[in-house]
């Protein structure tokens, strides 16, 4: 009796979730797996496993090329970023990338881009076509977050140690300001629309909001969650929707993603998700959010529109970066 | 007598025209003279607006006996590699903030000449004084400065009562205390149901210490020391062409016939004995105190949180690994330059308020920040329990509740001090 009624809710389950995923458009999501050197690629309608790369050693941060075709992996404990074929996952090539890379940002033109060396105190700046390395630029200890304002003209840089949002030129690759933020900020990320930068601090607890125009800080986000203690709400990836008016911030070992409205800068509501929630990728389209769980080896998958999670997905043993293909 | 004959490469990191680096590659104790001098300029803004904070490391230079293994021999930088590193980092975030931050040091084996070594430091303008002493040397130290404008912390000394009856306003703690490392072994033996100890204490008085803190630790708890035996040994030489055929015979007999126990823990901070029980005791049975299992504030091998970077950055820039005096003395240099980067001043008096206040945070590649007890200044934080190659857990254990903070659950807490001299200056 039993086994049938789970098979029913199972089937009743399946055909729901097709039902709801048919509206949306079937995306492939890449999540780099920290421990187990490979990356698990998602279909985000199907939210199943479509297949397993094999790639270099430690692989945490990753982004697509503009145009969907190139995966770029940063392989941290082989100190070079690697690029795969995005549709055939073949290997294609090493690129420079300057000692243990963890986080990539890529100039909306597509080239150059940018990387941060945790090791080195560095942000790297690395021709794509050509593969050599145009620049250095010295920034604070630990650099990482890498944020893009929307017209290219800003990359900022945090940097884990320093505490601080290091404003960069992409013209000159000079940085022109630094703001200090809260303790250990591990990404920076723009709204769409350029007005604000968001700056998530691990170790603060907190997520700093700033005028990309003046560099003053807008707000201070921290966090409220029942029964979980300060010390567990550490806010690591920060996403925003194109229209710039929800962000969600993963909190890290309080095992939830916070949904912000950035008008108000007031928590609307926590999703409960897997273990250690680290980065957050978004859809194209807006309507699914994916987050990487660490300690517990999966990915939630989050029904955006509804603001509810929908499915865990196993993946790869502590899975850490997540793209997904624009295509 | 190991530190006597070893010069110290150290190099502040500092370029600035107004601070002299005059003790690059120098031998302790006498160069950097100059330095010190120049650094009067401390507190105030130079010409060029940059501000200068110096700090300096003061080592007692102590006749320790060397530990059994060699491994384990202490490099002549040990600390003072952890405070450079310190350094560097405060000055790459500093070059942001138009601030620079400097290390002296100094070492002596005479409590009176390291005091006016000190003293003499604290008078050309230096407000941050790191020690690795002896507790009563420490003592000592802070009492000579009381009414300066300087401020101690402790890296080295575990000794509970330097933050309890003995606390001192002017010293802030960074090294965890005998009592928080007892309770971060003990939490976790208590998670294993390991709850069943046969104690064996060597005959030093910080032996007797740390075996008195692995009996509170039982009885906080819920643990049972269910046998007790003084290990009896003179060290002799450590260095002999063998050794290992009578220490196999000597061990098994020591611990034979004790009650049923589930680990056997040991207390020998000074390592005279502690690592021959390992494998040979009469008793199938683990080890763990100051030998086997042990809680340190840091393990080279740490690499989560960061620490992978961490250690990094200390290898390259010393050539050795991190040990825990390292890691002790990098985050005292790291609360100044925390708090000099927070208030943009190196004013000490609003320094130190702002060291000791709620506000303050420090992230010491543990997880969560570290901060200050606001009743002894000694720092909180998640402690490591390890084997001497890999971390096996942090401390607190997640079943050890604490009303305001779970790191209270390590080590004498607010309702129990015994600290009345601490006050917010």
């Amino acid at each position: 009796m039993k086994r049938v009624s789970t098979l029913l809710t199972s089937l009743l389950t399946t055909s729901f979730l097709a039902g709801a995923a048919s509206q949306a458009q079937a995306y492939r999501v890449f999540v780099s797996n920290e421990k187990e050197n490979t990356i698990t690629v998602i279909d985000s309608e199907k939210l199943e496993v479509i297949k397993t790369i094999k790639v270099g050693q430690r692989p945490r941060g990753i982004i697509l090329t503009h145009d969907g075709k190139r995966l770029l992996v940063c392989a941290s404990d082989d100190h070079t970023i690697q690029i795969y074929n995005a549709e055939t996952y073949e290997y294609i090539r090493n690129l420079p990338s300057g000692s243990d890379p963890e986080l990539l940002a890529l100039h909306p033109s597509g080239n150059p881009l940018y990387v941060a060396n945790e090791d080195d105190n560095l942000v790297t700046v690395v021709d794509l076509e050509k593969g050599v390395v145009i620049t250095e630029v010295p920034v604070g200890v630990e650099p990482e977050g890498m944020g893009l304002s929307p017209d290219g003209k800003v990359l900022v840089n945090t940097s884990e140690t320093t505490n601080m949002a290091h404003f960069i030129d992409t013209e000159t690759k000079k940085t022109f300001d630094n703001v200090l933020v809260d303790n250990r900020p591990r990404v920076a990320e723009f709204t769409a629309d350029g007005k604000q930068l968001w700056v998530s601090a691990e170790i603060g607890g907190t997520v700093t909001v700033i005028d990309p125009a003046t560099r003053k800080v807008m707000a201070k986000i921290s966090f409220d969650i029942p029964g979980v203690t300060k010390d567990a709400i550490q806010p690591v990836g920060v996403r925003i929707t194109k229209d710039s008016k929800t962000a969600f911030v993963a909190l890290g070992p309080a095992n939830r993603v916070a949904v912000i409205n950035t008008a108000t800068f007031k928590v609307e509501k926590y999703l409960l998700v897997g273990q250690r929630v680290w980065q957050l990728a978004l859809t194209p389209d807006d309507k699914m959010l994916f987050s990487t769980n660490g300690t517990s080896n999966d990915v939630s998958a989050i029904d955006v529109p509804n603001l509810k999670v929908i499915k865990s997905i196993k993946t790869g043993r502590y899975p850490w970066g997540v793209v997904v293909a624009p295509n | 007598m190991l530190f006597k004959d070893s010069l110290w490469a150290l190099r502040t990191i500092a370029k600035a025209a107004c601070v002299a680096v005059a003790c690059v590659a120098a031998p302790l104790g006498v160069a950097c003279s100059l330095a010190a001098d120049e650094a009067a300029t401390a507190g105030a803004e130079s010409a060029q607006g940059k501000l200068t904070v110096p700090m300096l490391y003061a080592r007692e230079i102590r006749d320790v006996p060397l530990p059994l293994s060699l491994l384990d021999l202490p490099p002549p930088d040990d600390g003072i590699a952890g405070g450079k590193l310190a350094i560097a980092d405060n000055n790459t975030t500093g070059r942001f903030l138009n601030q620079e931050f400097t290390l002296d040091s100094v070492e002596n084996a005479k409590t009176d000449g390291l005091i006016a070594d000190v003293s003499a430091k604290v008078a050309a303008g230096t407000r941050f004084v790191i020690v690795d002493a002896s507790p009563d040397t420490l003592l000592k130290l802070a009492d000579a400065l009381k009414d300066k404008d300087a401020l101690i912390f402790n890296a080295a000394a575990p000794d509970d009562r330097l933050r309890e009856e003995q606390c001192r306003p002017n010293v802030m703690h960074t090294a965890p205390t005998r009592s928080m490392l007892t309770d971060a072994l003990g939490q976790y033996l208590v998670w294993k149901k390991w709850t069943k100890w046969f104690l064996v204490t060597g005959t030093r008085p910080e032996d007797k210490a740390y075996a008195d803190e692995l009996r509170r630790t039982a009885k906080r708890f819920g643990a049972t020391i269910v046998d007790e035996r003084v290990f009896q040994y003179d060290p002799g030489s450590r260095r002999t062409d063998g050794g290992f055929e009578q220490i196999q015979q000597q061990i098994p007999t020591f611990t034979q016939g004790a009650k049923p126990h589930d680990v056997v823990m040991v207390a020998d901070e000074g390592e005279l004995f502690g690592e021959y029980l390992p494998f040979r005791t009469w008793d199938p049975r683990p080890v763990a105190g100051t030998a086997g299992l042990v809680a340190l504030p840091w393990h080279p091998a740490l690499e989560l949180w960061g620490g992978t970077q961490f250690q990094n950055r200390f290898k390259r820039m010393n050539n050795r690994i991190m040990r825990p005096l390292d890691y002790n003395v990098w985050l005292a240099v790291r609360a100044v330059g925390e708090a000099a980067s927070r208030k943009r001043t190196s004013d000490f008096k609003e320094l130190v308020s702002f060291m000791r206040s709620k506000e303050f945070e420090l992230a010491g590649f543990k997880g969560v920040k570290t901060t200050f007890r606001d009743w002894n200044g000694q720092l909180r934080q998640p402690l490591l329990v390890t084997t001497a190659k890999l971390l096996v857990s942090v401390s607190p254990q997640p079943q050890f509740l604490h009303q305001f903070s779970e790191l209270d659950t390590l080590g004498y807490d607010k309702p129990e001090t015994k600290c009345k001299a601490y006050v917010v200056k």
